[in-house]
């Protein structure tokens, strides 16, 4: 399987970046890690004319911790690779979510090259950190030569394989927001082994307040739309102590809501049974998480 | 390369292989994998399922305008997903620079030969590469985080087994030598 030809560019900063951009029109395809793109072209799914290799662009390779408390957010550059977002430790600290998800894309050898930020430009409905970004409310920054626009995750993904982009825009940074207050976090998912794609998978992030009492709780789901899909079950699950919530019930109540497809791998109604099951399991794990996070346990009469 | 048109641009590549500067000008779309077995006949490389499935063109990079290469000797990825002309002016270790300095088999090759960890051969460059790698961030894997770090290649002969045994078996190899 070989690509078919196409002009190469190779800019070596922004500007330059958005300057072909603008040229080169719908023919053009920005090629960050190329873990996605180089074996859709090596099986010809995708033919770009035009090529843009943003892996010069060295000012956009970083992960930054931004503000904190309530405003707190985790910022990843276009040539951040999926491994150094997931080793750095700073963003860890604020954010776990960002690792607990990310170990679950493909394998190392693909996280040195994959970039997170081309992940969600990708879109692909079974792309883990699509639904970590939605699930945070997170955004994603966009440049042209024009103008730069902050989108954010509802309305970034459009379809399977398919953002808001226009030809002339470069992603230039994901902004994951940190969750407020004693949060914990998990993502489970299901998958034939571990690193393929999955058949379904969960992101949970809970907060609990000082006794230990659900605050708030939302999960994140792949493999089973289009686009991500994020619920709120903090109405659901209802103010109760962690250890007596019924995350069983929350589990169906989430399964129902959910419309997943059937394909070769798993049926309709098997991806709705793990939809539900990973998800009281997440949000049990994400409320023990949030314990061991925050100590909250020491606050509590025995 | 007669898959190209004379009318292709070509670009000049320039990159250091295993040590040693190699040049060649090839078409944009030659993947890096071709780009090392077919322009640099280095066809301890191999191909497998071309789509970054298997694991068998796995090859160690460092350059090419990553800000990550402090304190790293090579980095894993699959040289069938990228193409030759982005690693102009980066440094690659194929599995024939995975030898000692005198050309005898490195710890890894070794550990293989040991333990078995081979049948038909096809799989093994991509694993003497990415274990080579992975021993320098972790020089004591226990046996699951072993599993875990070939998890990405493809084996259809041994049953990973023996495998397995080879990433431990080459661990006591490296920590032998530091020690010795």
């Amino acid at each position: 399987m070989k690509p078919s030809g196409f002009t190469y560019h190779r800019p070596q900063t922004v500007d330059e970046a958005l300057d072909v951009l603008g040229r080169v029109g719908p023919e053009g395809k920005v090629l960050a890690g190329g873990q996605s793109l180089v074996p859709m072209m090596n099986m010809r799914l995708a033919a770009p004319a035009e090529l843009i290799d943003i892996n010069r662009l060295t000012a956009l390779d970083y992960v930054q911790v931004e503000g904190d408390g309530a405003g707190a957010a985790v910022r990843v550059g276009a040539t951040a690779r999926h491994t150094t977002v997931e080793r750095d430790t700073a963003a860890f600290t604020v954010l776990p979510l960002l690792r607990q998800a990310l170990s679950h894309v493909a394998h190392s050898t693909i996280r040195n090259q994959g970039t997170t930020v081309g992940s969600l430009v990708h879109a692909d409905p079974a792309g883990e950190m699509t639904a970590v970004l939605a699930l945070l409310d997170g955004s994603v920054e966009v440049r042209s030569a024009h103008g730069a626009r902050c989108v954010s995750a509802s309305d970034f993904f459009v379809g399977p394989l398919e953002s808001c982009l226009e030809p002339d825009e470069l992603a230039t940074s994901a902004v994951f927001p940190v969750p407020e207050g004693r949060s914990g976090s998990a993502w489970l998912e299901v998958a034939r082994r571990h690193g393929d794609y999955a058949v379904c998978g969960v992101g949970a992030v809970l907060r609990l307040d000082g006794d230990a009492r659900v605050v708030a709780a939302r999960t994140g789901y792949i493999s089973v739309d289009a686009t991500p899909v994020v619920l709120d079950l903090g109405e659901v699950i209802g103010r109760v102590p962690y250890d007596t919530a019924d995350w069983d019930a929350a589990g169906r109540y989430a399964a129902a809501q959910l419309q997943p497809e059937g394909d070769i791998h798993a049926s309709a109604a098997y991806r709705r049974q793990l939809a539900g099951v990973l998800t009281s399991r997440a949000l049990s794990a994400a409320a023990r998480h949030a314990l061991a996070r925050h100590d909250i346990m020491t606050e509590v009469p025995q | 390369m007669s898959d190209t048109s004379a009318a292709e641009p070509r670009h000049e590549v320039n990159l250091v292989v295993n040590g040693v500067p190699r040049s060649a000008t090839v078409p944009a779309r030659r993947l890096l994998s071709d780009f090392l077995r077919h322009d640099l006949g280095l066809t301890g490389t191999h191909t497998g399922c071309e789509h970054g499935v298997c694991g068998a063109c796995t090859v160690l990079v460092t350059g090419a305008g990553r800000s990550d290469d402090e304190g790293v000797s090579g980095r894993p990825i699959r040289s069938c997903l990228q193409f030759a002309v982005m690693y102009d002016g980066a440094e690659i270790t194929t599995v024939e620079g995975c030898t000692r300095p005198d050309g005898e088999l490195g710890p890894v090759q070794q550990a293989f030969q040991d333990c078995h960890g081979l049948q038909c051969g096809f799989c093994t460059p991509g694993f003497v590469t990415t274990i080579t790698a992975y021993l320098e961030e972790n020089p004591s894997p226990s046996e699951e985080e072993a599993r875990e770090a070939i998890s990405g290649n493809l084996c259809r002969c041994t049953g990973y087994q023996n495998i397995v045994a080879s990433v431990l078996r080459a661990a006591e190899l490296k920590s032998e030598e530091v020690g010795g």
